[in-house]
This record gives C-alpha cells, sequence and structure tokens, in this order.
C-alpha cells in the first residue's frame, strides 16, 4: 500500500476529476474513503470480484484434475513421481508477471493465458497433498481391506481417498488462498479481476481505489479458506473424532 | 444369519514358501489338517514362518508349491477376491477405518457380497452385542473414540460379519495389556464354542497358544513343522528338544493348567491332619489346586461345590501321579528329544 501512496502523484487537487460525489475525502485522496467505496462497489468491484472468482475458481478445478491425476499414476507407479514433482516445482520457480507475459504471444490476451499460468502454479501443492495424503494411510488399514476382499479400485476409492481428505483438503486450501493472490497480477495482461483496479489505482495514485480492491482480494481469500475448512470438516468428521473421556 | 452355519476342513498338503533371492524356504514342506471347527495354533519362533503360513491361506503370499484347500477346495481354483471375502481376517494392529463408524467397519464385507442394507444392519448390530460391544452405544462412534480391547473386538465383529467358515487371526491380542487380553481370549474361546468356526490362530505366546489351541503348530527356524498335536500331548511328550525348550521347563505345570478339579478322579479323605487344609472349587484348575497346597503348606486339599458339600480330596501325590499318567510314553524331554533326532536320522 505504502507503494501505491508514494506513487501518488504530488500536486494538490482533485486527481481522479469525476468520481462521483466529490466530497472532501476523495478530494484530499484519502487512504480510503468509505462513501466512495459504497457508492462505486456495483460498478468498480463487483464485476472485478465476480472475474476473480471466476478465475480462481476454473484454476483450482483445472489444477485438481491434473494433479489428481497425477497423484494416482504416482500413488500406483512411483516411477513417475519425481517426473511430475520436477514438473511442477519448475513451473512453481518462474517469476509470476513473467510467466503471464510468457504466455501472451502463445495463447494471446485472455482467460486461456491467465488460466494456464495460474494452473500451473497450483500443481505443486495440490500433487504433493493427494499423494502425501494416499500415502499416509496406515499400512494395517490397506492390509485389512486387502485381507478382507477389497479390490485395488474398491480399496482406493472406499478407504485410501477418504482417508487423504484432510491431507487433499489442506492442498486446496493453500493453493485456493495463493492463487487468489496471484490472480491479482493477471491484470498485468488484461484488466480481469481485483487486479485491475489495483493497476489501475497504480496509474492513477487513487489510494481508495488501490485500498478496497486489496482488502476485497485479502477478504476474499480469508471466505475461501474458511468455506474449504468448513467443508473439510463436513465431509470427514471422523478426523477430529477422539476418544471420550 | 443365525451363528455358526458351517466350519470348513483346511489341509496344508506339501506347502512351500520360498522368497525369490532366498535361501532357505519361508515355509517348508509343510503338511496338516486342521478339522472342521477347530482352533489351530500356529507358533514358533520369529522367522519359523508362522504369519507366512497363515497369509498363504487366503493369498496374501502366493505359495511356491503344493497346495491348501479348504473343504476340498483348491484355494489356486478360486479367485483371491472372491477368497478373501470368505474367509475372516483378524490381525495384530487391527486396523479398523478410521474414517467409517463402528457399524460400517463392521459391515463392510456384507456390503461387499452384496447384502441389503437391513439385513447388513441387523447382522453388524447383532455381532457387535455378542463380541460385548452395546449396539445403541458404540455403532455410531468412530474406532478412536475406542480402546485399544474395544477395537479388537470390533475387529473380530468385523471378521465374523459375513459368517466365514474359517477364520485367520494373526496375533490378535498381542498389542493388548494382559488383563484385557485375558478376558477377550476367554471371550473368543465362548464365542468359539457358540459359531465353532475353523480358525487358524497366530501368536509367539506359549500360554496362549496352550489356552486358546485345540490344536498346536509348532514352527521351527527355516518353517519346518516341528509338532503338530493337541496342548496336552505336546507339553506331556514334546518330539524333540526344541520342542521341549520351545514349550518351556515349567510344561509340566501347563499341563496342570490345562485341567480341573472337576475332571480329574478324586480321592477319600487322606489319613493326616484335616485342619488347615485349603478348600477349591471344582472349577480350579490343578496347577492353582498346586499352588494353593504349597502355599498353605499342606499336602491335601478339600474340593467342595458350590452348594457345600465335599466331592472329594486332592494329595500332591496325587497330582503327580496324574501328571505322571498322562504323560504316555515318556515324561522326559531329553529322551524323547533323543528318540526324535534318531527317527528324523533315520528318514533321512
Amino acid at each position: 500500500m505504502s507503494g501505491a501512496l508514494a506513487l501518488a502523484p504530488a500536486q494538490a487537487g482533485p486527481v481522479i476529476p469525476d468520481f462521483g460525489r466529490g466530497d472532501e475525502c476523495i478530494r484530499t485522496n484519502g487512504n480510503f474513503c468509505f462513501n466512495w467505496f459504497v457508492d462505486n462497489f456495483d460498478e468498480r468491484f463487483l464485476p472485478r470480484l465476480g472475474e476473480h472468482v471466476k478465475m480462481t475458481a476454473i484454476a483450482i478445478a483445472i489444477g485438481f484434475v491434473i494433479a489428481f491425476a497425477a497423484a494416482l499414476l504416482a500413488h500406483r507407479h512411483p516411477r513417475f513421481e519425481l517426473p511430475f514433482a520436477n514438473l511442477s516445482s519448475l513451473f512453481y520457480t518462474i517469476p509470476s508477471i513473467a510467466f503471464f507475459q510468457i504466455m501472451v504471444p502463445i495463447t494471446g490476451i485472455g482467460w486461456t493465458s491467465i488460466i494456464i499460468a495460474l494452473v500451473s502454479y497450483t500443481l505443486l501443492i495440490l500433487f504433493r497433498n493427494i499423494l502425501t495424503g494416499l500415502r499416509e494411510v496406515p499400512d494395517e488399514v490397506k492390509e485389512a481391506a486387502e485381507g478382507m476382499g477389497l479390490t485395488r479400485r474398491q480399496t482406493l476409492v472406499r478407504v485410501e481417498l477418504p482417508l487423504a481428505v484432510p491431507a487433499i483438503m489442506a492442498g486446496v486450501r493453500v493453493a485456493t488462498v495463493t492463487t487468489i493472490s496471484l490472480a491479482t497480477i493477471a491484470a498485468f495482461i488484461t484488466p480481469l479481476g481485483l487486479g485491475a483496479p489495483i493497476f489501475n489505482a497504480i496509474q492513477s495514485g487513487a489510494n481508495t481505489e488501490f485500498v478496497a480492491a486489496s482488502l476485497l482480494a485479502i477478504a476474499l481469500a480469508l471466505l475461501a479458506d474458511a468455506v474449504i475448512v468448513l467443508a473439510q470438516r463436513a465431509v470427514s468428521p471422523w478426523a477430529r473424532a477422539r476418544r471420550r473421556a | 444369519m443365525s451363528p455358526g452355519t458351517a466350519a470348513a476342513e483346511i489341509v496344508f498338503d506339501h506347502v512351500t514358501k520360498r522368497y525369490p533371492g532366498q535361501e532357505r524356504p519361508a515355509v517348508d514342506d509343510l503338511s496338516l489338517t486342521i478339522p472342521a471347527g477347530e482352533i489351530c495354533v500356529l507358533i514358533g519362533p520369529s522367522g519359523g514362518g508362522k504369519t507366512t503360513a497363515m497369509k498363504l491361506v487366503n493369498r496374501l503370499i502366493p505359495l511356491t508349491d503344493g497346495d491348501i484347500t479348504i473343504d476340498g477346495t483348491s484355494i489356486l481354483d478360486l479367485d483371491p477376491v472372491e477368497l478373501r471375502r470368505g474367509i475372516g481376517y483378524v490381525i495384530q494392529q487391527i486396523g479398523l477405518f478410521p474414517h467409517m463408524t463402528i457399524e460400517a467397519n463392521v459391515a463392510t464385507v456384507p456390503k461387499l457380497v452384496g447384502w441389503d442394507r437391513g439385513r447388513t444392519r441387523a447382522r453388524a448390530r447383532e455381532l457387535l452385542d455378542l463380541v460385548g460391544l452395546d449396539p445403541d452405544e458404540y455403532a455410531k462412534r468412530f474406532p478412536a473414540q475406542l480402546s485399544g480391547g474395544q477395537r479388537q473386538r470390533v475387529g473380530l465383529a468385523r471378521a465374523m460379519a459375513a459368517d466365514p467358515p474359517l477364520m485367520l487371526m494373526d496375533e490378535p491380542f498381542g498389542a493388548i495389556d494382559p488383563i484385557t487380553r485375558e478376558r477377550l481370549q476367554n471371550d473368543f474361546l465362548r464365542l468359539h464354542r457358540e459359531v465353532r468356526k475353523t480358525v487358524i490362530f497366530v501368536t509367539h505366546d506359549i500360554d496362549e497358544a496352550i489356552r486358546m489351541g485345540d490344536r498346536i503348530a509348532i514352527l521351527r527356524q527355516g518353517g519346518r513343522l516341528a509338532q503338530y498335536d493337541t496342548p496336552e500331548a505336546i507339553l506331556a511328550a514334546p518330539a524333540d528338544e526344541f520342542v521341549a525348550d520351545f514349550v518351556g521347563a515349567d510344561r509340566g505345570l501347563k499341563r496342570l493348567g490345562l485341567r480341573t478339579l472337576g475332571e480329574v478322579p478324586l480321592l477319600d479323605e487322606p489319613a493326616g491332619r484335616a485342619d488347615h487344609r485349603p478348600e477349591a472349587t471344582p472349577e480350579t484348575t490343578l496347577r492353582d489346586a498346586l499352588s494353593l497346597m504349597l502355599t498353605e503348606g499342606s499336602n491335601a486339599l478339600v474340593v467342595r461345590e458350590r452348594d457345600g458339600h465335599v466331592r472329594g480330596y486332592l494329595t500332591l501325590d496325587a497330582v503327580s501321579r496324574l501328571l505322571d499318567a498322562g504323560a504316555g510314553r515318556n515324561g522326559d524331554a531329553s529322551a524323547g528329544a533323543r528318540e526324535a533326532a534318531e527317527r528324523g536320522e533315520a528318514a533321512r
């Protein structure tokens, strides 16, 4: 935030000429003008927020499908683990701004480029958590399953995957929060998501717009985190079951 | 759904298991027949192949040579998954599914083989009751909410759910504290009298083997059968020095532990001082009776029925005569061992 404040032009007077009611706060470019935020929410923030949720959701969904398939493969055939882990680590090391820029000549300016970049960043954490979750299923549980006559597929679906849910959901949490944060950078190539008002405010020096968009991104991340935790508890009640005294 | 539909006769026919890259087989030419409805204990030192031998039966480990039949059907003629669904399986670490309720755990195999919901549920509750867990209290709990002993009770219930004619039990009470273990052993024996399944029971604890087994198969290093007989016969006449060593120097006492005062001929009132004679019930084992006489410094003991009338008397002499009579040919382990060794040489 201080970066944006430093970028604000030095001259006095209304830097943003026509933002609704030019009240005292907005004329002096206050750090956060609540009235202005409320007046402009529907037009300036709500669509961006919607885009932000959408790109995060799509990226997590696609990333999950890829990581899940790769983790199942690596679980069955451990020789596939290292190649996929290395590949996803490599993606993870690419600077995000550079990644979005690299995609532009290949897939153009728009959703495709953004989604590909965001998906790439989710893979490492999702893959690792899903695979770890599957591998942490105790041997005796697997032996009991096999000894009772569950097929490999039944063991996977009825035993290993349900037991891996807490680890998988932990991965989804981290990946989601990271993606919400990273998605703001997507606006570097095209004005989509909450990054758009942030970049806009960096250009114009409008503090309220900058602060509001950032706070919305933070709130979205916290909300998503809470929703995932509650979902995890709902689907794996056993994980919190402890022996009663 | 009634308990104890059928038990199966199990035959090991020259069974050998050799792991690739290992010189000595894990199980070596094992042949034995387990009559339907009996508990057969496999025991031996580690490296004796007892767990391996057990896991050959449900094909968790594939056998190298020979055959195992269940009521005449070779296990090799069955699909491994189908085979396992027809065999109860209990392991030391229990391996309950932590994410399923107790009821769902018990219902695992009935669900796999397609029982309808009502029948599965009724069966799960019946079994919880049978193993001494109140279904109303425990059915909806998760395994983490139970003690170790309770969990193994659930493990037993789960293994019996689809009423298999054979159960494999791999040191089922090995990780449980001694007091709970004894209770579980007794409960299992009582249960077994009701449901009469054939049981293959692996343990490394000779006392447990003697208590649980209708027959005991003692395996030595390299997976070779050292002796296969009833506990009484093994204690009375160990086949060789290895077996004598394995069952322990106190095998005479262990034998006394197998019989109760109600099962042996008692004496009329012996001569001598009648005061300070300790008293015991017909349910007391000979071992406990002997201990009682030694502790009380008396050479005779009164056996009194619950209703108060005297059933008879036991003396120290009588105990030693009983040991002698039961020993069959020879109670001397080293002599027995020599004989066995000679027979072994002759066979070679």
